[in-house]
């Protein structure tokens, strides 16, 4: 029972496992603060969002060992700080101050909902930080403190769109919208939905569904798709549900028989590691639309995946997206801090655009202006054993756009901190803000 | 029928068939050649496979079904340089033309790739292919292939076949597929395409519908006018379907909550204790069934049908001890406070999420169904998925063993008398401490089965329990505190009014207004729906 009496107990015997011994940091003096750079690992390791942010905790700490065993960056070791924001929004603002003030980390590598990020947002602007976020996201934002690394919607949700209306795709002519009712779903489905009324689908064409977080009852909403479906017109759903709700909507898919070669269902939030809690066999052919997947042959996916089982010691492990996200804006940091020759925040993230990082798709991703990254778009297709097929990839990397190009307030704004020091830009009015 | 007779009559006409198929389909110059399609299976573009995929489908070669079939069981492999098509099976590599083993195959032979493109093409070939299978239930298949493929090259088979088809469900089906092809023929006569609609008005699905609807801009107007009348026609009735749709999701809901609510009912409802680690207890249930499952798995594979039937005792003794070992070590000193019986053991359900997540992961498990429970079946107009069904069969099952419990045992008695006179019957000899500890345990055990069951709908993780410990109170509360039957009705109602809300308020908007609703019915009857009258309540 004393094992799980606090989390600060937990987390204690995580950093001396580590080799940082993280309590006793304080005490260790300044000497042995400065013979290493620190890095923050701000995810959630309990409450709802562990499911999916315990993996990234462990590519960070994978990516650390691996980075020291090379001998760390400017001479110095790397040193890991976990902390644990447990799923709570507000929490992970009071973290990441902790991270910054008390643990004097140089970056930080963190946070997964677009909720956690905006909360986090005003700490790392004021202490003037940098935040490395992995996640696909909605966009409209860009800040000089946040450098993104997953895809924003135009390397996600738009190609996918394009797919499924090419004729491999299936030309598909009516649309589901189905979302988690919040920031992110909501922000994707506007753009979604502009972007089908600019492409010539009628309003009653598009069918757009909320469901709150966790719902577990998808009976109503599967036999409403599959009654949208039989307008004669070929249907397919565009789906940002997120979390746990994917689960029982997918068990409920395939209960009642709703196959992809009927209503394919493109997802932007499923990926290996949630398809490991469902037996896939009835999914067969649904799709998902990310920058990477586990099955892409690379390599140095190949190579990124067998060192990984090898420092998780779980011969299952698999890899995603987010993951990859993490690989590629860790190389970037540290090439960064080579190039700018100290850890100094403020001037690694003047040093950051520009710098180029091999991805595990066979490309090199280059950091931005606008903050964001340049990725290829994949779509796959569920297979069996909970992998996916690539059936489609876009013929080079796209650059992240922060500002999309389909919705109105959106259209004239421009993020640059290279040439412009702004993240929001407006081309018309020709003023930063 | 005598079986045997029926089979070989059966397989001499699929005989007959194939060898009257090649004049059907197909011109008879290409007939045999089907070497035009394996080249195009050596392009590695779904395009091409596709296309390929309907060639073979037609060209009546001996072996296209075997071609095709290896497609779909991804056995077909392909080498580009040397344009070799090869199955590969457990006995060797097969040239794909031939079925002779190939002696040296090509380095280079991978997978031919599907996507939704091909695996259509795939199952419009297959359906084409299968029409004539002995197997009724392969037959019945084929014809929606056909029906969704609307294959004009099928059309003289399916002529040929409905005549003699003596299995009434596949002949319907049969005539379906018929009628979707002859609906969309361009050259067919109006008189027959109009005929069509209404076979397909007959059929009166959601997929007559779509068929129905999806008519090119260029039809003749009678045609396209008669196939809307049929398409609204059946949209009529399935409006009607849609309703009783509506009762029995709620139904199935409602019984998902009772399960969620009922050990608490028990917990909180008999013996008053809030105990927010309820969900906590669901959730080590479906855990047990985890580990149940992947026992089986890995030492007794054939016991898998049977894995529910096993952890469902495991899941009561799990959870059951868990609870007796937190009434006793715990919540018995807590007695009259239930402030801090309530912080207690929120405390308790955060260790005991954060313990699942230390052991099992924070990842999802995998909790497989059990082949009785996986799929759906249909009456009328209204899917339904025997994984639901079971739940509402087990939901019941279980309400009426604790009712009989509490009713008919000399333990239920007890616990009932120590509920509602602690001091008496502790004075008539009743072990009270000991019958405070059996009843938590057993509200505890109902939860760890509900977890069984509710592991076949949700996702297997550290907070499964979480997103019903509020469901279960709701429940509670507004059935009233202290009933059984108040439960009951409770989760029903709670889900049947659900489940009608949805369709017009969304998903979140309908929750909420459920939730406006249980406030407003509450400030009227504070004791929820079956109150509890008596001298039980003051006390």
């Amino acid at each position: 029972m004393s094992k799980f009496v606090s989390d600060a107990m937990t987390r204690r015997a995580f950093g001396t496992l580590v080799g940082a011994a993280i309590a006793s940091g304080a005490f260790a003096g300044a000497a042995a603060a400065a013979d290493t750079i620190k890095v923050g690992i701000l995810h959630s390791l309990s409450g709802t969002m562990a499911i999916s942010e315990t993996t990234l905790k462990d590519t960070m700490l994978f990516l650390i060992d691996e980075q020291n065993k090379k001998g760390g960056v400017l001479g110095k070791k790397l040193e890991a700080v976990v902390v644990d924001p447990a799923s709570n929004w507000p929490l992970f603002a009071e973290k990441a101050r902790e991270l910054i003030t008390k643990d004097k980390v140089s970056a930080v590598f963190g946070c997964w909902t677009s909720v956690s990020r905006k909360s986090v947002l005003p700490v790392f602007k004021e202490l003037n930080n940098i935040l490395f976020y992995p996640v696909q996201y909605e966009g409209e934002e860009s800040e000089r403190n946040v450098f993104y690394t997953g895809a924003a919607p135009n390397q996600q949700a738009i190609p996918a769109v394009d797919y499924l209306m090419s004729k491999d795709g299936g030309e598909v002519k009516r649309w589901v919208l189905a979302g988690t009712d919040y920031v992110y779903p909501r922000t994707t489905n506007k753009i979604l939905e502009a972007y089908l009324k600019a492409k010539g689908v009628a309003a009653e064409d598009i069918m757009i569904n909320y469901t709150p977080f966790g719902h577990s009852d998808w009976q109503t909403i599967v036999s409403d798709i599959k009654k949208f479906g039989s307008a004669g017109k070929k249907t397919a759903v565009v789906s940002t549900i997120n979390g746990d709700a994917n689960v029982p909507f997918y068990k409920e898919l395939g209960n009642q028989g709703l196959k992809a070669t009927d209503i394919p269902v493109v997802a932007f939030s499923v990926g290996e590691e949630e398809l490991a809690g469902i037996d896939t066999k009835p999914l067969l052919g649904h799709l998902a639309a990310w920058n990477y997947f586990q099955s892409v042959k690379d390599p140095a996916n190949d190579a990124f995946i067998a060192k990984w089982k090898e420092f998780t010691k779980n011969p299952k492990r698999v890899t995603n997206d987010p993951m990859e996200a993490h690989v590629i804006g860790f190389q970037m940091w540290i090439k960064a801090m080579e190039k700018a020759g100290t850890a100094d925040p403020d001037k690694v993230i003047d040093a950051l655009p520009g710098i180029e990082a091999v991805n595990l798709t066979g490309g090199v991703s280059k950091m931005l202006p606008n903050h964001h990254i340049t990725k290829p778009v994949l779509i796959g297709e569920i297979k069996a054993d909970g992998q996916f097929d690539v059936v489609w990839k876009t013929k080079g990397l796209v650059p992240g756009d922060a500002w999309t190009d389909f919705l109105p307030g959106s259209k004239d704004l421009e993020a640059d901190w290279v040439s412009l020091k702004c993240g929001n830009y407006n081309t018309v009015t020709k003023k930063c803000g | 029928m005598n079986a045997t007779v029926h089979r070989l009559a059966r397989s001499a006409l699929l005989i007959l068939a194939l060898l009257a198929a090649p004049p059907f389909l197909g011109s008879a110059a290409h007939a045999q050649d089907i070497s035009g399609a394996l080249a195009k299976l050596t392009a590695d573009s779904y395009a091409d496979t596709g296309e390929a995929i309907a060639a073979l489908a037609t060209s009546g070669h001996p072996r296209a079904a075997v071609i095709v079939e290896s497609i779909r069981d991804g056995q077909l492999e392909f080498d580009e340089p040397s344009k070799t098509v090869a199955i590969r099976t457990a006995a060797g590599v097969l040239d794909a033309a031939t079925g002779a083993a190939l002696a040296t195959p090509p380095a280079g032979l991978s997978p031919v790739r599907v996507n939704n493109r091909v695996r259509s093409a795939l199952a419009a070939a297959m359906g084409a292919l299968t029409l004539m299978s002995p197997d009724p239930a392969k037959r019945r298949e084929a014809a929606e292939a056909v029906f969704k493929s609307r294959d004009q090259g099928a059309l003289a088979t399916l002529e040929a076949a409905i005549p003699k088809e003596a299995d009434a469900g596949v002949r319907s089906a049969f005539s379906a597929a018929r009628a979707a092809i002859v609906l969309y023929k361009t050259d067919a006569t109006e008189d027959a395409r109009v005929a069509a609609g209404e076979v397909l008005r007959a059929r009166g699905d959601q997929d007559a519908v779509a068929t129905l609807r999806g008519l090119p801009a260029d039809t003749p107007k009678r045609v396209k006018d008669a196939a809307e009348i049929a398409a609204k026609s059946i949209e009529t009735s399935l409006a009607l379907w849609a309703s009783v749709q509506n009762a029995v999701y709620g139904v199935s809901l409602g019984s998902v909550l009772l399960l969620a609510a009922i050990g608490l009912a028990i917990t909180f409802g008999v013996m008053g204790i809030i105990n927010m680690a309820h969900g906590e207890m669901v959730m080590l249930g479906a855990y047990t069934t985890f580990v149940v499952q992947e026992v089986i798995r890995a030492h007794a594979p054939g016991l898998f049908d049977w894995s529910l039937a096993i952890a469902i005792p495991l899941a009561f003794l799990v959870s059951g001890a868990v609870g007796v070992v937190l009434e006793r070590g715990i919540i018995r000193f807590l007695y009259g406070r239930p402030l801090e019986t309530l912080l207690a053991t929120w405390g308790v359900s955060l260790i005991l999420q954060q313990s699942v997540r230390s052991i099992f992961g924070a990842n999802n498990r995998e909790v497989g169904a059990p082949s009785w429970m996986s799929g759906s079946f249909e009456v009328g107009a209204l899917t339904m998925t025997w994984g639901r069904l079971w739940i509402v069969v087990f939901a019941l099952a279980v309400f009426v063993g604790l009712i009989l419990i509490l009713k008919k045992t000399p333990a239920g008695l007890q616990m009932r008398a120590v509920t509602q006179n602690r001091s008496m019957a502790s004075a008539m000899g009743i072990r009270t401490p000991f019958v405070d500890a059996l009843t938590f345990g057993l509200g505890c055990g109902i939860a760890g089965i509900a977890g069984v069951a509710l592991s076949q709908i949700d996702n297997v993780s550290p907070n499964l329990g979480q997103s019903y410990i509020i469901d279960s109170f709701m429940v509670v509360v507004f059935g009233g505190v202290g009933n059984l039957w108040g439960t009951l009705v409770g989760a029903l109602t709670l889900g049947v009014v659900n489940k009608f809300l949805e369709p017009f308020a969304g998903a979140v908007l309908g929750k909420i207004l459920v939730l406006v609703l249980i406030i407003l019915f509450i400030q009227k009857r504070p004791r929820g729906l079956f109150a509890l009258k008596g001298r039980a309540v003051e006390s």
